[in-house]
């Protein structure tokens, strides 16, 4: 299995020395003598384009797969088939898509600002490509390895809220104004308590830099558990905070409203067809699996195995599978849960959600002194366990709106 | 008091139970109902209708039922039929339509045509895959394209076919009697007025 765990890394070192051959047997061959810096210049450059394609390669794959999983999964959650008429059960559907897309014609609204409008889907897609630049998907495997990786997660993540923004207003319609300032108002509220529950598996680990987290969450507790940062009480709810926080902002059901077809048409999607659109589209799910691959490097353990005896399976292969789960969770989620009133989605950010972050980041901290035995275990407990009842008891049950409210007209 | 979030909980057991019968259901008697269409094809109850079409009896050409008597015509709400009489050799109208189209994108299925009638000609289809390329030639029906037989038309709707088929026969049976007795009436009226003449005639020397 040593060589299946290698088989990217060897993959791409086989393809340096092949460019490196190459360009060797030219030079002797044209009689061309090289400058002493230009061959490493030449591998660095062909190494960064080999990870670029390797990346986009396979997040385009995940994309093309995850179009048609979640539909036939939706489907079978809601008793139906699903895509099952392209290909063997519907496996080419994203083919299909993809050529209807490209072929339709695509429309820029008379009164828009054709500059803008033109510039939102690639202010869109560019961020939502570096994102997953900084994510370790094995040992070793990190395409960039920056110290500072969560900071650089975050700080291009924001830039996807100006080009929804852009896209709202350059259309020219006030559904696209209104979706857009939606997404605003949820990607910044939402921002906050993602930013905060990563910070606390930032402060757990004592570094900012993916694969310096998800080393120490390595070994097992007891023989067989995993160190995971998930494993604990404040990990368990700044996952789940995380989790939320990454539904938010990938304008996923239940946060859908920005564009919720019922209300707004589409949102800041409405005047873009065809390919713009598909642009649009492709960036949403490349970042959701961003987001969510660094969900799995901030608490679930990275690309390490849950279990020892586990430990063949190669590392990457773990971090796509956490991957899949998530997604299909995503998908299980959307399923089951109806839409968020736009009131409702902004108390559920700030009445619950920060007070919650809080929460569990002091009982991190707390978890951190005490010396993570099983007293450190009841403290972070108790301290995460009792903001949570009260705050759902006094912000999500209706107990005091119900009884007073009055129908003055039925009277 | 229930924990915050048990909702939550209980509505994602509600699909995970959906997605996992959805794949235990394998008779889809109560999951996955979907008809797959084109390959499976729904069995039509009897009194399933479409479009309207003409009987004939025995042969196309004589023995269709139609008078091009244009009650059809007149009644039909959005207007879809056209008839136009047909003429013999000497330009002397007869009791046939040589034309009769009705355009289908247009009818509703309303089966109006069907109950003004009085001849029994046009009847109501069951076919529903008529969908074409074209909007306006393919989907005028002519004729030739209407007339179909009382056989066909006894296998899509047998019971309703059966009551037509026995109004004919009582109103055939009637037409008889009434033919025989009316030549009867005049055999009468021949024999009373030979009778008579017989009775004026004599004695012209008296
Ligand atoms: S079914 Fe109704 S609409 Fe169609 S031809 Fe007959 S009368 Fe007209
Ligand atoms: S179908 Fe019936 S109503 Fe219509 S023209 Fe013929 S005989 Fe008359």
């Amino acid at each position: 299995m040593h060589f299946l765990e290698n088989l990217p890394l060897a993959t791409k070192k086989f393809i340096l020395d092949l460019v490196k051959g190459a360009c060797g047997w030219l030079c002797t061959k044209l009689g061309i003598a090289l400058p002493p810096w230009a061959m490493p210049l030449l591998l660095t450059l062909v190494s960064i384009l080999v990870v670029i394609v390797a990346i986009i390669a396979v997040y385009m794959v995940m994309f093309a797969l995850m179009s048609v999983a979640e539909r036939k999964i939706l489907a079978r959650m809601q008793n139906r088939y699903g895509p099952n008429r392209a290909g063997w059960f519907g496996i080419l559907q994203p083919v299909a898509d993809g050529i209807k897309m490209l072929t339709k014609e695509d429309l820029v609204p008379r009164g828009a600002d054709k500059i803008v409008h033109f510039l939102a889907p690639i202010a869109m897609v560019a961020p939502a490509l570096m994102l997953p630049a900084i994510i370790p998907y094995g040992t070793g495997m990190v395409p960039v390895e920056l110290s500072a990786g969560i900071l650089y997660f975050f700080a291009l993540g924001a830039g996807t809220e100006l080009a929804v923004f852009m896209a709202g207003w350059s259309s020219n319609n006030k559904y696209s104004v209104m979706g857009a300032m939606r997404a605003i108002a949820q990607m910044i509220s939402y921002e906050l308590p993602l930013v905060m529950s990563a910070v606390i598996a930032a402060l757990v680990a004592g570094t900012l830099s993916p694969t310096g987290i998800v080393e120490a969450q390595g070994g097992y507790s007891l023989g067989f558990i995993p160190n995971w940062f998930v494993f604990t009480p404040w990990g368990f709810v700044a996952c789940l905070l995380f989790y939320i926080g990454a539904l938010a902002e990938s304008n996923r059901c239940p946060f859908d409203l920005p564009e919720g077809e019922s209300e707004l048409v589409a949102g800041h999607l409405t005047e873009y067809s065809g390919f713009k659109y598909a642009i649009f589209f492709m960036a949403e799910y490349v970042g959701m699996f961003a987001i969510n691959g660094l969900l799995v490097t901030l608490f679930l353990g990275g690309y390490k195995a849950p279990c020892p005896f586990l430990e063949w399976i190669p590392s990457w292969c773990w971090f796509f599978a956490k991957l899949a789960l998530l997604a299909f969770s995503m998908v299980w989620v959307r399923a089951t849960l109806p839409r968020f009133r736009i009131d409702q989605m902004m108390q559920f950010a700030w009445k619950f959600m920060l007070p919650m972050s809080f929460a569990a980041l002091i009982a991190a901290a707390v978890w951190y002194y005490a010396g993570r035995g099983p007293l450190a275990w009841g403290l972070s407990a108790l301290i995460v366990g009792i903001p949570y009842l009260a705050l759902g008891h006094f912000c999500f049950t209706r107990h005091h709106t119900a009884d007073n409210r009055r129908y003055l007209y039925s009277e | 008091m229930n924990l915050p979030g048990s909702g939550i909980l209980k509505g994602m057991a509600v699909t995970a139970v959906n997605f996992i019968g959805s794949f235990l259901d394998r008779a889809h008697a109560k999951r996955l109902i979907t008809e797959q269409y084109p390959e499976e094809r729904p069995t039509l109850v009897e009194t399933s209708r479409s479009f309207p079409f003409l009987v004939f009896d025995g042969d196309p050409e004589k023995g269709i039922r139609c008078t091009a008597c244009k009650i059809c015509e007149k009644e039909c709400p959005p207007q879809c039929i056209f008839i136009v009489k047909d003429k013999d050799a000497n330009g002397k109208p007869i009791l046939r339509p040589q034309i009769f189209d009705i355009d289908i994108s247009v009818c509703m299925g309303c089966q109006i045509c069907v109950e003004v009638c009085p001849f029994e000609s046009i009847r109501m289809d069951n076919i529903y895959e008529v969908s074409a390329y074209d909007r306006f030639e393919t989907l005028v029906l002519h004729k030739e394209q209407l007339l179909k037989s009382n056989v066909y038309y006894r296998q899509i709707h047998p019971t309703e076919a059966a009551q037509t088929d026995a109004r004919i026969e009582a109103a055939r049976v009637k037409k008889a009697a009434a033919a025989k007795a009316a030549a009867e009436k005049a055999a009468a009226a021949k024999a009373a007025a030979a009778a008579k003449a017989a009775e004026t005639q004599p004695e012209p020397t008296a």
